[in-house]
This record gives structure tokens, sequence and C-alpha cells, in this order.
């Protein structure tokens, strides 16, 4: 274990864990689906960092290279971040109705909004 | 490694940071570092991708959605202790669990030995296509790039739905 072998293990941790405290602690809508984005592209970090060969170079097969870092990361994470693209889209799809129905996007004024109306019933 | 540093930088700006559309902005900017680091870590593909659905689209998605919402988060009500100290603790355990991990561009790590070094040799004569990214991503899981359209598909026809009932109920 040797600090700049663990560093981007620890960055990547580092933007998981402020991409999950925004999911958890804030309570607009928008600033939690932007925590859910930085929580996806740590991930992309997290499989693609190992697969980098220190004199590497990217996958492209040619007769001048021999070291080649790994393309399967590469491939999974391609299919991540359009996936992630479209969470995001339903998303805001889904924040947008909620504004309109409850004229807000904060966590906790929607709950109120709730409980005043249960109260009624 | 500098790259690294300031992602985390901006990261913190993010979560600090109030005003929507500056967070969103900064959001911008973090996916354009991100897609610099891919590519200094050799993921060329990802990393365009990245510059163009991470900065690009997901920047317009979000200033759309600002436009049609409200522009500033309030302040919240309690202290956020408990999040906090939930995120501390698997913070922790995530990095005692690296300890155990091989270093940055170790070769003789699991991922350098096992499958990756079948598809660099055999894949150029298998399929014919020099990029082993296009060769895996296309030919051998063709399959999972039919799910990942299927997922994107659904998405879409999913904000539709979402977004056409409201144009409707206006003009009741």
């Amino acid at each position: 274990m040797s600090f700049p072998g663990h560093y981007t293990y620890w960055v990547t941790i580092f933007l998981m864990i402020a991409g999950l405290y925004i999911v958890i602690a804030r309570g607009n809508l928008v600033k939690k689906l932007i925590g859910l984005g930085i929580f996806q592209t740590s991930v992309y970090l997290l499989y693609i960092a190992p697969g980098k060969l220190i004199g590497g170079t990217a996958p492209i097969l040619a007769a001048s290279f021999h070291t080649y870092s790994n393309p399967l990361p590469h491939v999974l994470i391609l299919t991540a971040i359009v996936v992630g693209v479209a969470t995001l889209a339903l998303g805001l799809a889904i924040v947008v109705r909620i504004r309109e129905a409850y004229d807000t996007i904060e966590e906790d004024e929607i709950l109120e909004k709730d409980r005043a109306e249960e109260a009624e019933e | 490694m500098t790259l690294l540093t300031m992602m985390a930088l901006i990261t913190v700006a993010i979560v600090v940071q109030r005003n929507l559309f500056a967070v969103v902005v900064f959001g911008s900017i973090y996916s354009f570092l991100m897609a610099t680091a891919l590519v200094a870590l050799d993921a060329v593909d990802v990393a365009m991708t990245e510059a163009s659905v991470g900065a690009g689209m997901s920047t317009v998605l979000l200033l759309g959605a600002l436009h049609l919402t409200r522009g500033d988060e309030v302040k919240p009500l309690r202290r956020p202790l408990l999040p906090l100290f939930v995120s501390i603790v698997i913070g922790a355990a995530l990095v005692y669990g690296t300890f155990g991990l091989p270093a940055f561009s170790d070769p003789q790590a699991a991922i350098h030995t096992h499958v990756a070094p079948r598809y660099l040799l055999d894949s150029l004569r298998e399929t014919g296509v020099p990029n082993v990214v296009t060769s895996v991503l296309a030919s051998y899981r063709g399959y999972d790039t039919l799910g990942e359209t299927t997922v994107v598909f659904t998405a879409g026809a999913g904000v539709i739905a979402l977004l056409r009932r409201r144009r409707s109920e206006k003009k009741k």
C-alpha cells in the first residue's frame, strides 16, 4: 500500500461519498439528482482507473504498440454513461411534474403539504 | 493526480453552493475534468461520450429543468449531522477496503491477467475492427448494447408520458 498507488481510489471514494451526502442530506430535488450524477461519475473512475497501464496506449490495435490499457472497463462505462443520462432525464421530468403538483421542489415543503392534506381529511 | 484533486475541489464547491444555476455550471466543469482524466487514463471512447453526454446533454437537461422550476435551494431546517455521520462511516469502510486492492497500474493485477488479453490478442482476427472497445461493444457484447438501447427508449417514453400529461391537463 502506497500513497500514489492508492490516490485514485481515495479520490473516487471521496467523490462517491460527496454524491451520497448530497443525495441524503439535501432537500432540493434538482440538487439530489446532481448528487446522484456525481455518484455515478465516481463509478466511472472506479472502473477505469485500475484498467490503466503506465506506458500503455488506448486499446486501438496498431503494429507500433504492444502495451494497451484494459478495454473491458471502457465498454462497461460507455453503457453506464448513456444509462446515467437516461435516468437523469427521467428524474428531471418527474421533478418538473412534482413542481407543478406541489409548487415546490423542496422535500420538506412537499412532506408538509402532504401532512396538511391528510389532516384536512 | 492534479486533475483528480481539481475534481475533488469542484465537488466540494457543488456541495456547498446553494444557487442551483451555479451548481449546474460547476457540474459541467466537473464533467469536463472527468473527460480529461479519462483521456489521461487511455479511455478515449469513454472520454468522448462523457464530454458530449455528461458535459453537454446533462447540462442542457438540467438547465431546461431549472427553467421550469425555481433557481435557489432553501436552507435546511435541521443540521445534517446524521447524513454526515453515515457518509463518513461508509467512506472510512471503503478506504479500509482499498488497502487490499492492487496499486495503480500494477501489471500483475487480476484485471490485466484474465479476460482482457484474449480480446487484445484475438479480436482483430475475429472481428476485423482495430478498436477493441468498438469490437467488444458492437460484436462480442452486442446484446448488452441492445439492452442499453432498451433502457434509453424506456426512459424517453417515460419522459414523454410524464410531460405530455401535463400539457393535456393545462388544456382542461
